[in-house]
C-alpha cells in the first residue's frame, strides 16, 4: 500500500494550559484526495489546517508529511517543505499589494532560487490557465476578489505543489465567483490528481470535496466521504 | 534569495515611502557630509602646519646669545651678546653638524626710487640656505668671499620685492639700506607663513660682516643674536644638542655652578609639538562628526523597525509561500543598507561641495582625499548593517502564522 501524503497521529493544540483547541486528532489523506474540513467558527478547524500547512506546530501527537516528521525539522526546513511540496489559497487572498500580479505568482519560485526569466515564464503560463493572461502588469487591489482568488491559486500552483491547502477560500466572494474557485479546485484534483484540502463552514463548498471531515469543539466528529 | 530581486524589492519599499525613506536618508547625509568635511578641515589644517614645518627646515637647532645673572638680576634670552663668530664656526665643525648660520638682524628701512619698506634685515652667511633649506630663484646668492670683504650685497625676500619693485626684476638693481647703497644679487623663492604666522618673505639677508661693522655697528665686535643650526639627521638630534652646550660651556669658560649663557632651542620639537596639537584638533573633528553618523544610523534602525512592524503580515505571506528565515533577514537588511548607502552617495557629495565653499569663505586650506571619503563611506555602510540588522532579525524571527495572523 502507498503511504499516505498526510498522516496525523495523536496531535493536540493548546493555547493555554487545560484550553484545547485540537484534542487527539488522529486521520490520514492520501495523495489524490479532496477532503473538506469543515467545523463553525471556533472549532479549531483552521489551527488544524495551520498545522496541516506547516505554518504551526502541535503541542503533542505527531504530523507526518510524505512520512517526515514535521516535529523534528527546523523553521527553515519547514519553510523549504511549504515552499516545495503545499500551495496556499487564503481567505483574504493576501497578495503583496506593491507587487505587479505576476511578480506575486513567480515569489515562491523567488524562494526557490529560480531565476528572473524562469519565474516570468511560468507565471504566465500559470496566469494564462487561470485565465487572466492580460493582467499581468496590474496590481492586486485593480482585479475583482474572484480575480485576486485567481492570481492567489496561480501562486499556489506555480511550484507545482502535491497539496493545496485552501483556508476558506471562497469566503470574501459572492455564491457565483465561490462557485467557480471551487470547479477549478474540482479541475485540479482531477486533471492533475493533485491533493486538496478546503476548510469552509459552508456547506454548499464542502459538497465539492469528496471526503468530509467535520472539527466540532477540536475533535473529529465525522470523517466519510461525501 | 537572488541579488537581483533583492535590490528590486529594497527599490520597492523606499519608493513606497518616499517621504520617510527621504527624512531616514538625510540622517545619512548630514552624519557622512559632516565627516567628510570635518576630516577635510582637519586634514588641511595639518597640511598647512607640515607646509610650514618644512619651510622652516628640518633637524634646526636654534642657539641663542643667553641670558645672564647680574646681581641676583636674571636677563631674558638674546639679551647679552655671548655668540660669535667663533661660536658659530666651532659648532659647525661637530661630527653631527650638517650646516650653521651665524645670525646677526635688524630691522632697517629700505629705499628703492619712490618706494621705501621697512624690514627684518639679516646678517648671516651662505650656508643659511642649506640650513632653511631655501633657494634662489632669480639671480644669485652671496658667497663666503663676500663675508669675507664684507661687501653690500642683498638677498631680497618676495614680498620686500613686490612691495619696493613691484612687477620690475630687482636683480642687479641697487637699493639703500639705512642709507648705504646695495646690490641687489638675488631673489628668493617664496616661503609662505612660518608656524606663528610671521611671513617669511618679508626680510632681506645681507653679509653678517656687512650687518657687524657697517649696518648696525656694534660695541662687541664678531657678536652675533643668534646662530641657526642644522644636524646631520633627526637620530641624531638629541646627541647634537648636549655637544653643542658642552661645547659652548667648555668656550665660554663656564664652571659648574654657572647656568649657561645661552640657549639651545631644538626648533624641530616645537613644530612637532605644533603638528601633535593639529592632529589631535582633526581627530577630534572626526569624532564630533561621527557622532551625527551615529545618530544617523539610529534613525535608520528606527524607521527599519516601524517598516517590519507595518509589513508583518506581508513576512508572514512570504513565509507561508516559501521563504527562509534568511531570505526575510536579508531582505530588511538590504533595505536598510540601501538606505544608507543612497545616503551616504548623496552624503559624499554634500560633504565635498560644503569643504569646497568652506575653503571659499574662509580662506583656510581643506583637503578632501579619497581615502576620507572611503571611509566615510564605509562606516556609513556598516552603520547601516548594524543598525538594520536587529530589525531584520526581528523580522526573520517571526513566527509564520503569527505574522500571517497580525492585522
Amino acid at each position: 500500500m502507498q503511504r499516505p501524503l498526510i498522516c496525523v497521529n495523536g496531535l493536540s493544540k493548546y493555547y493555554l494550559e487545560n484550553m484545547p483547541v485540537l484534542k487527539n486528532i488522529n486521520f490520514s489523506i492520501d495523495s489524490g484526495e479532496f477532503v473538506a474540513i469543515m467545523g463553525h467558527s471556533g472549532s479549531g478547524k483552521s489551527t488544524l489546517m495551520n498545522i496541516l500547512g506547516c505554518l504551526d506546530t502541535a503541542t503533542d501527537g505527531h504530523y507526518y508529511l510524505e512520512g517526515r516528521d514535521t516535529a523534528a525539522l527546523s523553521a527553515d526546513e519547514l519553510a523549504v517543505l511549504r515552499n516545495r511540496l503545499i500551495g496556499f489559497v487564503f481567505q483574504g487572498f493576501n497578495l503583496l499589494p506593491r507587487s505587479s500580479i505576476l511578480d506575486n505568482i513567480g515569489l515562491p519560485l523567488l524562494y526557490a532560487g529560480k531565476n528572473k526569466a524562469e519565474r516570468r515564464e511560468k507565471a504566465l503560463y500559470m496566469l494564462d490557465r487561470v485565465g487572466l493572461a492580460e493582467f499581468g502588469e496590474r496590481r492586486p487591489n485593480q482585479l475583482s476578489g474572484g480575480q485576486q482568488q485567481r492570481v492567489a491559486i496561480a501562486r499556489a500552483l506555480v511550484t507545482t505543489p502535491k497539496l493545496i491547502l485552501a483556508d476558506e477560500p471562497t469566503g470574501n466572494l459572492d455564491t457565483q465567483t465561490g462557485e467557480d474557485i471551487m470547479k477549478i479546485f474540482q479541475a485540479l484534483n482531477e486533471a492533475h490528481n493533485i491533493t486538496i484540502i478546503v476548510v469552509t463552514h459552508e456547506a454548499d463548498i464542502a459538497a465539492h470535496a469528496k471526503r468530509l471531515i467535520r472539527v466540532v469543539d477540536g475533535r473529529i466528529a465525522s470523517d466519510q466521504p461525501s | 534569495m537572488i541579488i537581483g530581486a533583492l535590490l528590486g524589492e529594497g527599490w520597492a519599499a523606499m519608493r513606497a515611502n518616499r517621504l520617510r525613506t527621504s527624512l531616514t536618508m538625510l540622517g545619512m547625509v548630514f552624519g557622512v557630509g559632516a565627516v567628510i568635511m570635518m576630516l577635510a578641515i582637519g586634514q588641511g589644517a595639518q597640511l598647512m602646519v607640515s607646509e610650514s614645518i618644512a619651510s622652516m627646515g628640518s633637524n634646526l637647532f636654534i642657539v641663542l646669545s643667553g641670558s645672564t645673572t647680574a646681581g641676583g638680576l636674571r636677563q631674558g634670552a638674546g639679551t647679552v651678546p655671548t655668540l660669535t663668530l667663533e661660536d658659530a664656526q666651532a659648532i659647525s665643525e661637530l661630527p653631527e653638524i650638517a650646516a650653521v648660520a651665524p645670525t646677526f638682524s635688524n630691522t632697517a628701512q629700505l629705499i628703492y626710487a619712490s618706494s621705501n619698506w621697512s624690514t627684518l634685515v639679516s646678517g648671516t652667511t651662505p650656508a643659511f640656505l642649506s640650513v632653511r633649506e631655501w633657494t634662489v630663484s632669480s639671480g644669485e646668492a652671496f658667497s663666503d668671499s663676500d663675508v669675507r670683504s664684507a661687501t653690500r650685497v642683498l638677498l631680497m625676500g618676495q614680498t620686500v620685492v613686490r612691495n619696493l619693485f613691484g612687477d620690475e626684476n630687482p636683480v642687479g638693481k641697487m637699493v639703500r639700506v639705512k642709507n648705504s647703497p646695495f646690490l641687489v644679487l638675488g631673489v628668493l623663492a617664496p616661503k609662505g607663513q612660518s608656524l606663528d604666522g610671521r611671513d617669511q618673505d618679508d626680510t632681506v639677508f645681507i653679509p653678517i660682516t656687512t650687518a657687524q661693522r657697517q649696518l648696525f655697528g656694534t660695541e662687541f665686535p664678531g657678536m652675533v643674536r643668534f646662530i641657526m643650526v642644522k644636524a646631520k639627521s633627526a637620530e641624531v638630534m638629541d646627541r647634537a644638542e648636549r655637544e653643542m652646550i658642552e661645547l659652548l660651556r667648555a668656550r665660554h669658560r663656564i664652571n659648574e655652578r654657572q647656568e649657561d649663557d645661552f640657549t639651545v632651542r631644538n626648533l624641530t620639537a616645537v613644530a612637532q609639538a605644533a603638528a601633535g596639537t593639529t592632529k589631535a584638533m582633526a581627530t577630534m573633528l572626526g569624532a564630533i562628526a561621527s557622532v551625527s553618523l551615529l545618530v544617523g544610523g539610529i534613525g535608520i534602525m528606527n524607521i527599519m523597525l516601524v517598516s517590519v512592524t507595518e509589513r508583518t503580515r506581508e513576512i508572514g505571506i512570504r513565509m507561508a509561500i516559501g521563504a527562509r528565515r534568511r531570505d526575510i533577514l536579508l531582505q530588511f537588511l538590504f533595505e536598510a543598507v540601501m538606505i544608507s548607502l543612497a545616503g551616504s552617495l548623496i552624503g559624499v557629495v554634500v560633504g565635498i561641495a560644503c569643504a569646497y565653499f568652506f575653503s571659499r569663505f574662509n580662506d583656510a586650506l581643506v583637503v578632501v582625499t579619497l581615502s576620507s571619503v572611503l571611509l566615510a563611506f564605509g562606516v556609513a555602510v556598516a552603520v547601516g548593517v548594524f543598525f538594520g540588522f536587529y530589525p531584520a532579525r526581528k523580522a526573520a524571527n517571526l513566527k509564520p502564522i503569527e505574522a500571517l495572523r497580525f492585522q
